[in-house]
């Protein structure tokens, strides 16, 4: 029964949805080990254009990454190297 | 037991540059004098700030990296807060995979510094 109703749905194309692109941890795949917290321009690429901390379900960086990430960002802010608020960073 | 660390400084800007000079010696003086091994520093000069720190825009930046006991920190944290010259200072202790991190940077550093200097004899053996 179940089986026939559905099929009454007929699409003239399969709806594609949304193939979800496997996300990784740039981390563990590159092997880094230790994120510099000196190294503003690579802290750029996690930060968004207001200079807040990208989340991981952007990222895709994996728990223990992202607390290194979030340490070294802050840390960068501390010495002036980032901004803690901004606008149009990038 | 001897940790490592790294302590990065900001100065004003409004320093001459043998004040500011002295202002480091004075530092390393510090470490020095309580037994510490200075590894490495680095002078990254005047830099402009992200945002302005009690009103100024830039700053010059010196970083040292040294290994010393745990108990010499406090004390030179206390020196940095006295010395009004020191807009901000972040002092953070170093794991085996920063220290492996700076160490690698440093031979990257030398090998291009080393690469720069010869361009013209061929490097027959490329390490």
């Amino acid at each position: 029964m179940a089986n026939q109703q559905n099929s009454e749905i007929k699409y003239l194309t399969p709806i594609a949805v949304d193939v979800k692109k496997k996300k990784y941890c740039r981390f563990k795949k590159s092997g880094i080990k230790y994120i510099d917290y000196k190294d503003a321009d690579f802290l750029m690429k996690f930060v968004n254009e207001q200079g807040k901390i990208l989340p991981r379900r952007i990222t895709g960086t994996s728990t223990k990454f992202q607390r290194k990430v979030a340490q070294a960002v802050k840390r960068a802010r501390h010495i002036a190297l980032m901004p803690y608020v901004a606008d149009l960073l990038k | 037991m001897l940790n490592n660390y790294e302590t990065v400084f900001i100065m004003t800007p409004v320093l001459s540059d043998e004040q500011m000079k002295e202002a480091v010696v004075k530092f390393q003086k510090i470490l020095k004098d309580k037994g510490a091994e200075i590894i490495h520093e680095d002078h990254w000069g005047l830099r402009k700030l992200a945002y302005p720190i009690q009103k100024k825009t830039s700053g010059f930046y010196h970083l040292i990296e040294f290994k010393s006991e745990g108990s010499l920190i406090n004390e030179l944290e206390v020196a940095f807060k006295r010395d009004e010259r020191i807009l901000r200072f972040l002092t953070v202790a170093l794991d085996k995979h920063a220290v492996a991190y700076n160490e690698k940077k440093r031979v990257n550093k030398a090998a291009a510094a080393a690469v720069e200097v010869t361009p013209a004899e061929p490097d027959a053996v490329n390490s």
